[in-house]
């Protein structure tokens, strides 16, 4: 039990109360009940809380499987910064959000099922979860000339090594990588190609 | 296309007679609600609202007896060990039993948003018209009583033009109940979507236990008798087409229509479902008595990268290849059970499992063997479930492929074909295996590595070195893999698996490897047999069948191709 995201449920639960809150409203509204009213604002209310649940935040652990195109409210979830990544607050939004619902006959589901969203999300909270968005993948550009950096330095065909020690440098290192840049061959070199 | 049919045709008509009983339950129950006369005065006050929640009521009974059938594992490997005499086909269903429970859910779903909304409507409509003062007749029904002598007078259940909706609904049986079982529903399906099953499978386990609410809640659901229709005796004395229209006069002694009589009807919920829930105990009584029996663990090997393979034994337990057990352990979590491809081979005294690292209850798994601390943790076993992959044996060249996870059926088909092949047994018709093997990285399989090295080795031994040939891929590579690879040509032996055949890289191009298995063996019957890993695959299977379509056309020999797919969890 100790690995479970409880936001990650809270997240699903939360989302299917806006679709919900959003469906009575529809009925109460379309269908002119007594105190309709309270039908439209749960249709405000529902669309708000979808929005607003719709990017799935990013798993401690692995990786996470975005929803379809919650790559630009994710983009607005960030600019929010706290509000959207603390739990707390995400808890106390959806309980006020879900109060008004509850006067109407309509909407009194999705007001408990976001309620109860409320206090998965209270769980997640004192737990210390909080919303992370799922950043995309920095493409692999391949590294085209990358490790291109100077010409080769010793290129051959070398002489052996006892003719590439420079008199007076007895103690250099006998594999005697002369310094870089453009060089004489000591021994002449001739094309043979006929 | 031909091949989808001959494999799914009965599939499909499971699901065709399924989904058309609901249409014709619906259209039914719409009907009886909508024209008979015992319901005049009803629909005088809901209007077709009535119809709408008493047909998605019916068919709700429906699936709600359904929903339970499929999740009786031990039920459904009864029928198919029974039904052995049926061909494969009729019998592929009962693995697909899960993805049925899934569509019969999502069918309760919709049909509880049809009943909700069109009781949304009759409740409001019975509201209305207990407030109206206009004399009609929907407020002279409404305004029948509830205690007079006549005491079944009553057709509209709120009681008084003051009541509010929700406590109406919040203080009838129907209403309360209904809330209840409803957010039990929505609980179990937010939990099950399987993004959670996946990662949280506790979380989904243990809320989906909220099914025995759903059923208390539903048996209960209409014993108020809240949806009523007129009496038999009242409609003989005042019917409504002789009386509906001189409602007016329904208070005077000397008309000839009286007030008319109602009466709720008993609860039917009950009929539907008493026997799936008396299928379902037997199920769960009889796979606690199976975890009961004793299961003794002959060998705990650690295998590399953290996989625990599990040697056991079980009185009576017998095996087929192919299938799989669910295991629980207790001293991990007293209810979680979960599914275990076997990987040994049914001609071995032992059936063992390999658990990788996948979550919570795999990690505590592997934790508390590894600490070897004795006594060892108790394990319980319940299976073998699944369909039998034996038609391997009856074929001469068999392919087999198998992605990620999904090779470990294969471990158990392999092994079983050796040991056939050792003690030359006559029903083993293979004479050549082709395996292919594509993963992302072979560290979690080391083990199966294993077995394919000490397979290849006892082909040397006798002298049968082409018999099986297999073909690693490895999809999750990276340009230093391929480097050691290249620089490593030479070398007899692969330097990443240490097998003789060398890994490849990359996803196999089937066109290639179909065209070349099917040269070789003209005349020969192919078996090819696919376990494909569960959730987002490393390849696509979709253009590999779309080969097996070109190869069935001439130009390609006469190799036939009958796909089937190993079923296992």
């Amino acid at each position: 039990m100790g690995q479970i995201e409880w936001a990650m449920w809270a997240n699903e639960q939360a989302l299917a109360s806006g679709l919900i809150l959003v469906a009575g409203g529809i009925v109460a509204t379309a269908g002119r009940f007594t105190q309709w009213y309270f039908g439209t604002y749960a249709i405000a209310a529902g669309v708000l809380v979808c929005l607003l649940e719709y990017p799935r935040g990013s798993r401690a652990k692995g990786s996470t499987l975005e929803r379809c195109g919650q790559r630009y409210l994710t983009a607005v979830l960030k600019l929010l910064g706290p509000l959207s990544r603390n739990y707390y607050f995400r808890a106390a939004l959806h309980l006020a959000l879900s109060v008004p619902a509850g006067f109407l006959l309509a909407t009194i589901l999705g007001t408990v099922c976001l309620v109860i969203a409320s206090i998965i999300y209270l769980l997640a909270a004192v737990r210390g979860e909080q919303w992370t968005p799922i950043e995309p993948r920095p493409k692999e550009r391949p590294q085209v000339g990358g490790t291109i950096k100077q010409p080769p330095s010793n290129p051959p065909p070398r002489p052996p090594v006892e003719a590439r020690k420079k008199p007076g440098e007895e103690d250099a290192t006998p594999a005697g990588g002369p310094p870089g840049g453009p060089r004489v061959n000591p021994i002449p070199v001739t094309d043979e190609v006929v | 296309m031909g091949n989808w049919v001959v494999n799914h045709w009965f599939s499909v008509l499971i699901l065709v007679i399924w989904f058309g009983l609901n249409v014709f339950l619906f259209v039914q129950a719409f009907l009886q609600y909508e024209t008979d006369d015992k319901y005049y005065y009803t629909r005088e006050i809901l209007g077709s609202a009535l119809a709408w929640a008493r047909a998605s009521a019916r068919c709700l009974n429906y699936n709600s007896m359904l929903i339970l059938v499929p999740v009786c594992r031990n039920l459904l490997s009864f029928v198919r060990g029974t039904c052995s005499f049926c061909s494969r086909t009729l019998r592929k269903p009962l693995d697909h039993n899960l993805t049925f429970h899934k569509l019969v859910a999502y069918m309760i779903c919709l049909l509880t948003a049809v009943h909700i909304i069109a009781h949304l409507f009759n409740f409001e409509r019975y509201s209305r018209s207990r407030r109206a003062t206009d004399g009609s007749l929907a407020s002279v029904l409404s305004n029948l009583s509830h205690h007079g002598k006549e005491g079944d007078a009553w057709l509209n259940p709120i009681h008084s033009p003051d009541t509010t909706l929700l406590y109406v609904t919040f203080t009838s049986i129907a209403g309360l109940t209904g809330v209840i079982i409803t957010i039990a529903l929505i609980l179990m399906v937010t939990s099950a979507v399987e993004f959670i099953r996946k990662h949280y499978f506790e979380v989904f386990w243990y809320t989906h236990h909220l099914f025995i609410i759903y059923i208390i809640g539903l048996v209960i659901h209409g014993v108020g008798g809240i949806v009523r229709g007129q009496t038999k005796k009242s409609m003989e004395e005042s019917h409504p087409h002789e009386c509906a229209e001189s409602f007016e006069k329904w208070d005077d002694p000397d008309h000839h229509c009286r007030h008319p009589q109602f009466e709720g009807h008993f609860p039917q919920s009950w009929e539907w479902i008493l026997a799936p829930c008396i299928l379902y105990a037997f199920e769960r009584i009889l796979r606690f008595y199976r975890s009961r029996q004793k299961v003794v663990i002959t060998k705990v090997i650690m295998h590399p990268s953290k996989v625990l393979e599990l040697q056991m034994k079980k009185r009576g337990f017998s095996m087929e290849v192919g299938q799989y057990v669910f295991v629980n352990c207790p001293s991990i979590s007293f209810l979680e059970w979960h599914p275990f491809t076997l990987t040994s081979a049914p001609e071995e005294d032992f059936f063992s499992i390999h658990v990788r690292v996948a979550g919570d209850w795999t990690e505590k798994l592997i934790k508390a063997f590894e600490q070897q601390k004795l006594p060892l943790p108790r394990i319980e076993v319940d299976g073998p479930f699944g369909t039998v992959s034996e038609d391997v044996f009856q074929y001469e060249v068999a392919m087999l492929i198998g992605a990620g996870i999904g090779v470990t059926p294969f471990a158990s088909i392999l092994k079983s074909i050796w040991y056939k092949f050792q003690r030359a047994d006559h029903k083993l018709k293979t004479q050549k295996i082709y395996f292919y093997w594509i993963c992302r990285e072979t560290g979690a399989f080391a083990w199966f590595n294993d077995l394919l090295n000490s397979l290849e080795k006892e082909m040397e031994e006798l002298g049968k070195v082409g018999f099986l040939n297999y073909r690693l891929f490895l999809t999750g590579w990276d340009s230093n893999i391929v480097g050691h690879a290249a620089i490593n040509f030479d070398k007899a032996t692969d330097i990443l698996t240490g097998l003789k055949q060398k890994t490849s890289f990359g996803r196999p191009m089937w066109d290639n490897e179909f065209s070349t298995i099917a040269t070789a063996h003209p005349n020969s019957l192919l078996w090819p047999g696919k376990a494909v890993e569960d959730g987002p695959s490393a390849w696509a299977p979709a253009p590999m069948w779309e080969t097996q379509k070109k190869l069935l056309a001439p130009g390609f020999g006469s190799a036939q191709l009958r796909p089937l797919q190993p079923s296992g969890e």
